[in-house]
């Protein structure tokens, strides 16, 4: 457990990076980003793109949710303002992620120009994991780690993406079916495994209550208001409980 | 020159739906970070909504599944998701031993009963 012992340091940030690195591809996400993104390239294979599309949308999109809704919306004609729009409401998650990673990268003299990249690399795999790793690790040495974890998570879905693109036609359904379910799997005992603080297991209880419950309702913009509706509730148990010891 | 521009307009799609629309709301992240540090409450609140959203997405997946997944029943699925999360408390918070007990089950549960 890296919070209880003393903060890793390291002697260069070519040394934080690697180490980074290294972690991302010994973690249980490496596992589970092979899965997916052998899942995606093959659905990129299905909807007759090509494996550079799919290699070049893991670096510039770098989120799977809406690399899916790219993959199966760009190529049946529907109005790019449509796709657009989905893909922005698959990424409403990002902005609660980012301000809460930034302040743990962020040191007295960091400029806002080496907080770019760790903004662009953000996604659940990501986060997760460097909310576990990062209160561990020296503070001058964070953001070359994050880099590197988040380059060794890209690597693997880059390299998977192709792998999964290649093996498309052959995968039986079931088999198929148990990639996708890697997906909820690892999220939600990533998160379960990050949430020690009280606010952390309520935000993750409510939103698996609301979210589907906003589903079946048929509201709009379901993922936005189990965010908002669960995080605020849980946040207002949590300051309520700080207020009362 | 027609032939290229429809060679190169899947590419020009990533950047246009794909790259912009997504990344708008990690750089709105950034700017609103800027300033605040780990225990301020924006942030404290930011990471519960973070942590329910994804909470969200999870069961989704699990419930309302499409393509490949969907083809194994709910009541299946269901069970393997709270089988995974029982030896993840029991294997000390192990995510391997939780997401590998949910395979299997969903694997032999799909096995068995797949439509």
């Amino acid at each position: 457990m890296p919070a209880m012992s003393a903060p890793v340091d390291f002697s260069s940030s070519t040394a934080a990076f690697f180490s980074g690195a290294k972690a991302a591809v010994t973690s249980v996400f490496m596992l589970v980003l092979a899965g997916t993104y052998i899942g995606i390239g093959a659905l990129t294979h299905d909807f007759g793109l090509s494996s550079w599309w799919l290699a070049i949308s893991t670096v510039l999109v770098w989120a799977a949710p809406a690399q899916v809704i790219l993959i199966t919306t760009v190529t049946t004609g529907a109005a790019l303002f449509e796709i657009a729009l989905a893909v922005t409401l698959s990424a409403v998650r990002f902005f609660p992620m980012v301000v809460a990673l930034m302040p743990m990268l962020r040191g007295p003299t960091t400029r806002l120009r080496e907080l770019l990249l760790p903004t662009h690399f953000t996604a659940v795999s990501m986060w997760v994991e460097s909310l576990r790793l990062l209160p561990g690790i020296e503070h001058q040495w964070r953001i070359p780690f994050c880099n590197g974890v988040s380059a060794g998570y890209m690597a693997t879905a880059t390299v998977f993406g192709f792998v999964g693109f290649y093996l498309a036609a052959g995968l039986p359904p079931l088999l198929a079916g148990g990639l996708l379910f890697l997906t909820p799997m690892s999220f939600l005992m990533s998160t379960a495994r990050n949430a020690r603080m009280m606010i952390d297991k309520l935000g993750l209880v409510l939103g698996l209550l609301i979210g589907p419950l906003l589903t079946i309702l048929d509201v709009n913009l379901d993922l936005m208001w189990t965010g908002l509706a669960g995080g605020t509730l849980a946040y207002l148990v949590h300051r309520i409980r700080e207020a009362t010891t | 020159m027609n032939t290229l521009l429809t060679e190169l307009w899947p590419y020009f799609l990533i950047v246009l739906v794909g790259y912009l629309p997504n990344e708008v709301w990690r750089l709105f992240g950034l700017v609103l970070a800027r300033g605040l540090n780990e225990d301020s409450q924006v942030v404290v609140w930011s990471r519960a909504v973070a942590t329910a959203i994804l909470a969200g997405v999870i069961a989704k997946l699990v419930l309302f599944s499409t393509g490949a997944l969907a083809t194994i029943p709910l009541s299946v699925r269901v069970i393997a998701a709270v089988f995974a999360f029982l030896v993840f408390l029991g294997a000390r918070r192990s995510v391997f031993a939780g997401v590998l007990a949910g395979e299997v089950a969903l694997l032999a549960g799909g096995f068995l009963f797949a439509h």
